[in-house]
């Protein structure tokens, strides 16, 4: 395997357009968190014509709800959700400047799309993996929602995230593509 | 008649609860310790060597496997010769979720339907209840993920259909649920039965430890037969591609109405959280 490669959001669009599918990616700075309910809520404001509580301009979205932090704790744990469950929302948000989003699983050919028109990347990170993760966020504050409990956004400061590229903005899909190569026909 | 108390009850729930969400089972451990062996992919290699890490992290007690830390489904086989004392059953399992789940800073993950609205204290779990010989109780609480139980699907095949026919409907149910539910899976099946209760034969499927074959012989092969199929899907961990899609292919069936060829698939992820007491 290469090395990874670092990143630091807010991303531009040449950070992101060097993208592979299959690339290794490790994140340090900050990235925000949002699942179901809050992008629901997000994209609501949007058809609204109001402002949303975060820019998201260059910034990555993970999609999580992690456990209760326990006493001197960043966070609980922090594992990846199943991203299809975003994918009615994420095309709004890519177009408003989110650069790239984490979560598990595929997502959809509107999501995919709306990666390559605006520039956008889709990373994995391992699911199930969620105590390892942990141990990279180094800090969490609650920035919206804080009614949705587990669901609220948060900004993250992370170190040396692990995350693999998916969908980059050329369309390729390493879920399809690594399949096929590990597929006995 | 032999009494049990519901503290009881409710203090073996609680220790489930929060067990299963910090100890990996030591069947999943080997079972992922095989794929690793056989495992071709480098990143599916890469990722399975996370989850054992992973699980190492999580035995510390201090971070859950995962965030998902599941809706609590108990089963309970209850020996007709006991006499439960001390308030009502149902509530002191209830109460032993409750409490595992608070103190063990175990995500609430059970919501309204219509307004999503958190009940906060992941309760109500899902009981089953069954009353067999004996004065004994055995209770086995399995915390189940969101994201394997949301690619799960029951299907009222046609008797046409056959053995074939179920073989290909897994198949192709692993097929399609793909990268979503966390693999390398465990998968449950329940063959024959109705509608509800190839669910349920699946999900007590899952309970049965990895690496256990069925014992019935023609079951047991179709289950190693699903296990090989399914792995050459080349799915692969986390979906990333490889070899080890599934850990395990757990097979339960009993007799169906002659119209009918209920079939019912239930994934789970391989955190696979489950825990058994004898009171």
């Amino acid at each position: 395997m290469s090395e990874p490669i670092i990143l630091t959001p807010p991303l531009k669009d040449e950070d992101v357009v060097g993208l592979r599918s299959g690339d290794r990616v490790l994140i340090t700075g900050t990235i925000y968190t949002g699942r179901d309910a809050a992008h629901k809520r997000l994209v609501d404001l949007l058809h609204e014509g109001k402002p949303l509580p975060i820019d998201l301009a260059g910034q990555i979205i993970y999609f999580v709800g992690p456990t209760p932090t326990r006493p001197g704790k960043p966070i609980g744990s922090a594992g990846p959700t199943t991203s299809y469950r975003m994918d009615a929302y994420s095309p709004s948000l890519i177009q408003q400047g989110l650069k790239g989003m984490i979560g598990k699983g595929s997502r959809s050919q509107e999501v995919i799309d709306a990666m390559v028109r605006y520039r956008a990347v889709y990373f994995a990170a391992v699911g199930g993996a969620a105590a390892l993760i942990s141990r990279r966020i180094e800090s969490s504050q609650i920035v919206a929602y804080e009614d949705l409990g587990p669901e609220a956004i948060r900004k993250l400061e992370v170190r040396d995230f692990p995350v693999i590229v998916v969908n980059d903005c050329e369309g390729n899909d390493l879920y399809r593509d690594g399949t096929e190569e590990y597929a006995v026909k | 008649m032999r009494e049990v108390s519901t503290e009881q009850i409710t203090t073996a729930v609680k220790k489930m609860a929060l067990e299963a969400a910090y100890e990996l089972g030591d069947d999943v451990r080997a079972a992922l310790n095989r794929g690793l062996d056989r495992e071709t992919s480098p990143t599916g290699r890469d990722v399975i060597n996370q989850l054992l890490e992973n699980a190492d992290i999580a035995k510390e007690g201090e971070f859950p496997m995962c965030q998902d830390t599941g809706l609590a489904v108990v089963f309970v086989e209850l020996g007709q010769d006991v006499h439960i004392v001390g308030g009502d059953v149902n509530e002191a399992i209830q109460d032993g979720v409750r409490q595992g789940y608070e103190e063990g800073y175990l995500r609430k993950s059970v919501c309204h339907p219509f307004t999503r609205q958190n009940t906060g204290d992941n309760t109500p779990a899902i009981l089953h209840f069954r009353i067999v010989p004996g004065d004994g109780i055995k209770i086995t609480l399995a915390g189940k993920g969101g994201g394997s139980e949301n690619m799960s699907r029951v299907m009222m095949l046609k008797p046409s259909d056959g053995k074939e026919g179920i073989k290909d409907y897994v198949v192709q149910r692993v097929k399609e649920a793909g990268p979503n539910p966390c693999p390398p899976i465990v998968v449950g099946v329940g063959i024959g039965g109705t509608f509800e209760k190839a669910a349920l034969l699946a999900k007590e499927a899952l309970l049965r430890p990895l690496g256990e074959a069925n014992k019935d012989p023609e079951l047991a092969e179709m289950e190693s037969e699903l296990l090989d199929r399914i792995n050459k899907l080349g799915i692969g961990p986390a979906g990333l591609g490889g070899r080890t899609t599934a850990l395990a292919v757990n097979v339960e069936m009993m007799p169906c109405h002659i119209a009918s060829l209920p079939v019912a698939v239930n994934i789970n992820c391989h955190a696979h959280r489950h825990k058994e007491t004898a009171i």
